[in-house]
């Protein structure tokens, strides 16, 4: 059994730059949230036997995740093309993704704005609220009403919310990696 | 966690046009991606050659990796089996005793329906194999039930046609790049196949749900009297499925539509063998050649 302070100096010694390390370039610290996000959307290429369409949205997640805790390290206008990549690899309609991440980045926006300090709880419902409007709306845009996959939908979306800390987790110890 | 200060880009003209020209680019994204989701929706082929070439770099990664997997589970298949040969063998010599009078009466009857069929002269058309491939991978993440196929144009594959597995169909090709295609599922929303009852022979449809099974309808107002058990093979109809390829097996009774569970499950998807369409669309009629000279014929139609 290890106490957090323990894990906590354990963790930092694992994970973030130690004392003399340089920081990463400016162009691959900048570069970096893309690369997550991306290979988030390629986690649909695994070889998944799926007979139920259970797997998150790992693109997004990841997405959401930076939004959340770096603000700055995603503009209002990537969602845009990393959804694009992602409507390519993930099998949705082309545009839907493009169209839905960037109005969630939106809905983010807002509600970011008219928050004060928030701690981490708020930031996962924050994340929620966005993960069953893109799931939702994907489905809406995919699948026609009459088709059976509403139930899986709303276990994907519990899924995905509860993966959530998860994303959060590692972006943060990416981020760790990166920042200055 | 503070809420970014962001928004507030404070007296810097350039900081301010900066964020300006973000959120411009970012609302004109969205109505990109509107565009494009309209562009998809009407005309769903629209970008298949840009799927397609993004799939050709997947496609190699998915196998990999799935060649991985399946040596590594050779392992724990391999252990489990030591266990249970015995009552495995015993069970397996009872079946063939039980079956082996099926067999000579299926010898039979196979014999006579030759026998009967020259005597007509029926000319059969058989799927032609066009190439046996694996599935690498479906889209897990998408409402969408769609399969990834290692092999595409170069291998001889072509749109429209049937794939299925060894248990039974697995679904149609979409569209195809150089090396992989597009396979959409049995169970997606908008797969419909004609079959029939192996009991009867009637007619039905089989309509993908979205959940993993199917619904099997029928194609009249009758009463189409499912019962659980009924199992359902393609029937040609259409010309594209080839016919007596095992699709589902009824769950539960229904009356006009009865829910179904397809026989080549998606989580067991491996090998799958593409058939040339049964029967391929006939070739685009040739434009009528304008007739040289309108003559007295159409006055002499007038005149009656």
């Amino acid at each position: 059994m290890t106490l957090p302070s323990q894990r906590f100096s354990a963790s930092r010694l694992s994970s973030a730059r130690r004392p003399f390390d340089e920081p990463l370039t400016p162009g691959s610290a900048r570069l970096l949230p893309w690369t997550t996000v991306m290979a988030g959307s390629l986690v649909t290429i695994l070889p998944w036997g799926a007979t139920l369409a259970l797997l998150p949205p790992f693109g997004l997640l990841m997405m959401l995740a930076w939004r959340l805790l770096a603000p700055l390290s995603l503009r209002v206008w990537a969602p845009a093309l990393l959804g694009l990549f992602d409507d390519l690899v993930s099998g949705q309609p082309l545009g839907s993704a493009m169209l839905l991440w960037t109005l969630s980045f939106f809905l983010v926006e807002a509600m970011d704005a008219r928050s004060g300090v928030r701690d981490f709880a708020q930031n996962w419902a924050i994340a929620a609220v966005s993960i069953a409007f893109c799931l939702a709306g994907g489905r809406l845009v995919a699948t026609r009403l009459g088709a059976h996959v509403d139930s899986v939908l709303l276990l994907q979306i519990v899924i995905s919310i509860l993966l959530f800390p998860l994303a959060a987790r590692l972006v943060a110890w990416i981020d760790l990696k990166r920042a200055p | 966690m503070a809420p970014s200060k962001d928004r507030r880009p404070g007296f810097s003209r350039r900081a301010q046009y900066s964020l300006f020209l973000a959120y411009i680019l970012g609302i004109a994204g969205a109505v990109m991606g509107a565009v494009l989701l309209a562009l998809s929706t009407f005309q769903p082929a629209a970008f298949a050659m840009l799927r397609a070439g993004v799939a050709e770099l997947t496609a190699p990664v998915s196998g990999a990796v799935a060649t991985g997997v399946r040596w590594l589970s050779v392992v724990p298949d391999t252990i489990g089996s030591y266990f249970f040969v015995h009552d495995e063998n015993a069970r397996l010599r009872a079946q063939v005793e039980r079956s082996s009078r099926a067999l000579v009466i299926g010898r039979e009857a196979q014999l006579e329906n030759a026998r009967l069929r020259r005597l007509l002269a029926l000319r059969d058309r058989t799927g032609e194999v066009v190439v046996a491939a694996r599935i690498v991978s479906t889209t897990a993440s998408s409402t969408r039930r769609y399969g990834l196929l290692n092999a595409g144009s170069w291998q001889g594959v072509a749109d429209g046609q049937p794939v299925s597995g060894p248990e039974g169909l697995i679904g149609r090709v979409l569209y195809t790049g150089p090396n992989t295609a597009r396979v959409l599922l049995l169970t997606d929303a908008e797969s419909v196949v004609p079959v029939y009852r192996l009991r009867d022979g009637r007619p039905a449809l089989a309509a993908g749900r979205g959940d993993g099974l199917i619904d099997v309808r029928t194609i009249d107002t009758a009463d189409g009297d499912f019962r659980p058990g009924d199992v359902f093979v393609t029937s040609g109809t259409g010309g594209i499925f080839v016919p007596g390829v095992p699709v589902a097996r009824v769950l539960h009774k229904g009356t006009d539509s009865a829910p179904a569970r397809p026989f080549a499950r998606p989580s067991a998807l491996d090998m799958a063998i593409v058939h040339r369409a049964f029967m391929p669309p006939p070739p685009p009629a040739p434009a009528p050649a304008p007739s040289p000279t309108p003559t007295k014929k159409p006055a002499a139609d007038a005149d009656q």
